[in-house]
């Protein structure tokens, strides 16, 4: 089956995105892009840290690094060699709702690169020997990137307290205490349950065509047998809520403090129609950069903060979230920042966006996806992570129309929807005043 | 919603603080990638390469002469001056100029290097002209206003500020001091709170008058246009331009070795970094250093150090070693981060390494497959996008390297042999190396 793309008007509209299934039920994708003789491909899978079993947070993860360790056929550090050979560049990924795995390599080497990533599918040997020394490097990478860095600590706990009964708030890179238990069993059942081609999307970027994608997919991933089938993916769902939360990281690190506020907002997935769109602009017209709302009057027009801004994260599985945040300048208080940052928030619940600042919004959300297309590895991701949250390639080609589409009154609908000032997370960032620099922290 | 990853993003970036010149490989044969030399009536020259498949147009340039042009006791100056061309421009205000941009759809940035001002500009074709207007203001009339200057410096220094008591920044600045004294390279780009103070809207005037001109410029731009109308293009956005700059000249130099740092914090992790004497791009040994470099450490998934450190006992989850250039020094670094009761395990680890490379060099089939690796991922490397040609093609031509090097390269890096490599190893990794250690005193040794 083949994406026609010629019905929807819209920037993407000649890029001729063929989107396919093999037999075994393995999703694939091919954006032709012919502008330097490279090609990316990228392999999800729909499995991420919310799909992990209870107490063993991270597997997905440690999983993701022990996909380098061998299969039978190849042994551990022959398909990185055979792509540092080619010169390619290749890298993985692991997010709540998806594991990738991609290497950038000229078109020659596809059909290899292939062969590789379909023989690890199935085929990867598990042993002791290499589990722990990478359960060594799982635990650095913790290290390094959450308990060496006062802001991962705080974006660790905040999560943990957005979220109070979906998945979501575990860390994808695990908790400690769990990670230093994971052993050979975990990831191997782990595994076996998610990677079989009917689980997984192939994402193919560059200088190919979708006829030859076809006839090298088919020859490599789709000799491996279909897996058995997946349940749906559900996960346990939030309850209502109805408090304020505040969760404060001091630390003596920290000299400038920060504050941020989140909430849980829907996903493309689960929302109205329109809805995602709606909030996507919101964040955009309300911190999406020096136009936005915040930036001109909390960092220009009143000189409170040194920077400031929104997002939202809609292409995830489950509902996600919508953050604001700021940071103090010179005099100014950190709760001056949350107060005025509050207030861009009630103006717009109360008296919406103008038509110009959405037609403006507008206009920049589809430039960024003409601007995207200029990376490779960018489509790539964009489309696989798209389809391994409950997107369609329709969707994606559909989307600026979508946000065209969007009113004044939906943005103000949503901002008054979902950002209730009483249901929030707020998360603070503060030195600690009577630390010195070199003390111990913590 | 963050993201997990094998290799750490950026860890085979540059460690020290300098800016990097990527050795350049060179492409596949297939790769006949065009770049045409355009050059305008009033001399000002580009290199192009046209693509129509994108309907977007990418600018990118650089005057030569970055941080190290900042007056002594106004350190940042360039920095601060690079945060404010989109600050108002002619007659139009900050409000006005960004409005325009906005409504053009054009990105603009500009940053400060150590040895060039960078600019850039990504724009959708058929607004270019409103684009390259602004662009052209921003170059020749920024207005550095008092009340914008006045918030990007307070932008500027709530940064620093905000660094003070980061372990990561308070070492990286005693490391750029350690290894390079009182050189303008031992400078922090952003400068101090004291030195930003003292900056004021007729220093940056008098700075962008001095480094802004045909003479240091280099520009290279990918996308949907022709010869003919860049060439309108460029006169139009650079012809106002004098025809050359006034730099103050920087001494050559080179890292200071032999010496401990030792930055004491109790953290999580310890980091180590070492620096060694690097080559210049302009060496003949250059090839044969960047190969040596790339065995060592310098290729994340393959290399001896990846592999010993952290593929074999889990040390590390990051580890490599790159030759960093900048226009008047030259260096080779190892960084790591690993844990505090094995980090003196890993120092001696790496060291062991780099006496093995000194002792035995490489294999034949190590430099093989080196070569193969940094001929082939050329383009993987930097021409994977607009912004990656048009960054690769400023690089090669303030490099002076000639518009046939990326065909050349791949000669060039296909004569090294395994005597070059061994005797390049020895030159540079022989001496003592300054260490920097950030973390808690190493156990098993004093102090």
């Amino acid at each position: 089956m083949t994406f026609e793309a010629a019905a929807v008007e819209a920037p993407l509209g000649e890029s001729e995105i063929a989107n396919f299934l093999l037999s075994n039920g393995m999703d694939v994708v091919v954006i032709p892009d012919h502008r330097a003789p490279t090609v990316t491909q990228m392999v999800f899978y729909k499995a991420g840290n919310a799909d992990e079993p209870p107490g063993k947070s991270g597997i997905a993860h440690f999983l993701e690094h022990l996909m380098f360790k061998g299969t039978s056929k190849h042994p551990a550090g022959e398909f990185d060699a055979k792509v540092a050979e080619i010169g390619g560049e290749e890298n993985a990924f692991t997010s709540s709702d998806y594991t990738a795995y991609y290497q950038t390599v000229t078109p020659e080497a596809l059909g290899t690169m292939m062969e590789f990533e379909a023989d690890r599918m199935r085929h990867l040997v598990l042993t002791d020997a290499v589990i722990v020394p990478e359960r060594d490097v799982i635990l650095q990478e913790r290290r390094l990137r959450v308990e060496d860095n006062p802001e991962g600590l705080l974006e660790e706990e905040t999560q943990a307290t957005l979220y109070q009964n979906h998945p979501y708030r575990i860390p994808v890179i695990g908790w400690m205490h769990e990670m230093e238990q994971l052993d050979r069993t975990d990831a191997v059942a782990f595994y076996d349950r998610y990677y079989a081609p009917n689980n997984a999307i192939l994402v193919v970027a560059g200088d190919v065509d979708a006829g030859t994608v076809w006839r090298l997919a088919d020859k490599t991933y789709g000799a491996i047998p279909r897996g058995p089938d997946l349940p749906q993916r559900v996960r346990p769902q939030e309850p209502e809520q109805n408090t304020k939360r505040t969760v404060v990281l001091t630390d003596p690190r920290v000299t400038v403090p920060s504050f941020e506020k989140s909430w849980v907002a829907p996903c493309y997935r689960i929302t109205e129609p329109g809805e995602a769109e709606a909030l996507d602009l919101l964040a955009e017209i309300l911190g999406g950069g020096t136009r936005s709302r915040i930036n001109q009057e909390l960092v220009v027009k009143q000189g409170i903060a040194s920077w400031g801004g929104a997002y939202f994260q809609g292409r995830s599985l489950d509902p996600s979230s919508f953050t604001i945040y700021g940071s103090p300048r010179g005099e100014a208080t950190i709760e001056a920042v949350e107060d005025a940052l509050d207030a861009e928030v009630r103006k717009i619940i109360e008296t919406g966006v103008t038509d110009v600042e959405l037609e403006k919004g507008k206009n920049r959300l589809v430039r960024s996806m003409i601007f995207a297309r200029d990376s490779q590895t960018g489509m790539a991701s964009i489309y696989g992570k798209a389809l391994a949250t409950g997107s369609t390639v329709y969707d994606l080609e559909a989307w600026p129309l979508r946000v065209r589409a969007v009113t004044s009154t939906q943005v103000q609908a949503v901002a008054r929807k979902y950002l209730n000032p009483d249901r929030s997370v707020a998360g603070y960032l503060l030195p600690r005043e009577s630390a010195t620099s070199g003390d111990k922290r913590r | 919603m963050t993201m997990f990853n094998r290799l750490p993003i950026g860890a085979a970036k540059p460690l020290l603080v300098a800016l990097v010149f990527l050795g350049l490989a060179a492409i596949p044969a297939r790769a006949a990638m065009a770049i045409q030399e355009v050059r305008t009536s009033s001399g000002i020259k580009a290199w192009l390469v046209e693509d129509y498949s994108i309907p977007i147009v990418t600018v990118r340039f650089a005057f030569r002469g970055g941080s190290t042009q900042d007056p002594s006791g106004k350190e940042g100056l360039a920095n601060l001056m690079a945060g404010l061309f989109d600050e108002g421009a002619g007659d139009l205000d900050r409000e006005a100029f960004q409005e325009r941009l906005d409504d053009a759809g054009a990105e603009m940035r500009f940053d400060a290097g150590r040895d060039a001002v960078y600019g850039s500009m990504r724009v959708l074709a058929d607004q270019k002209d409103v684009a390259f207007d602004l662009l052209r203001l921003a170059i020749e009339q920024p207005r550095f206003d008092q009340g914008p200057t006045d918030r990007v410096r307070a932008q500027i220094v709530s940064g620093i500020t905000a660094q003070a008591k980061d372990p990561e920044a308070v070492a990286k600045i005693a490391w750029g001091k350690a290894l390079y004294g009182e050189h303008p390279y031992s400078r922090q780009d952003e400068g101090t709170e004291q030195t930003l103070a003292a900056a004021k809207p007729s220093d940056l005037k008098a700075l962008r008058k001095r480094l802004f001109a045909r003479g240091n410029l280099t520009i290279a731009v990918a996308g949907a246009i022709d010869a003919g109308a860049l060439k309108r293009d460029l006169d139009r956005i650079f012809g106002g331009l004098p025809a050359e700059p006034s730099l103050v000249p920087v001494a050559e130099t080179a890292p200071k070795l032999a010496q401990e740092v030792r930055i004491p914090y109790d953290l999580p992790q310890t980091g180590l970094r070492l620096a060694y004497a690097g080559v210049s791009d302009k060496d003949p040994r250059f090839f044969a250093a960047y190969l040596m470099n790339h065995i060592l450490g310098g290729e994340a998934f393959t290399s001896r150090l990846w592999n010993e450190v952290r593929e074999k006992r889990g040390l590390a989850y990051h580890i490599g070693s790159t030759l960093v250039n900048s226009d008047h020094a030259s260096a080779l670094v190892i960084g790591t981060g690993t844990r505090p009761d094995r980090a003196a395990e890993t120092l001696s680890l790496v060291r062991a390494e780099v006496r093995r490379m000194t002792e035995e060099g490489v294999s034949e089939e190590e430099l093989e497959a080196a070569k193969k690796n940094v001929i082939g991922g050329y383009a993987v490397d930097h021409l994977n996008s607009s912004s990656a040609i048009a960054n690769t093609l400023v690089a090669i031509q303030m490099e002076d390297l000639g518009i046939d090097y990326i065909e050349r390269r791949k000669q060039l890096i296909q004569a090294v042999t395994v005597e070059d490599v061994r005797s390049v190893a020895k030159q540079l990794l022989s001496a003592d190396p300054a260490v920097m250690i950030v973390g808690a005193p190493l156990e098993g040794r004093k102090g």
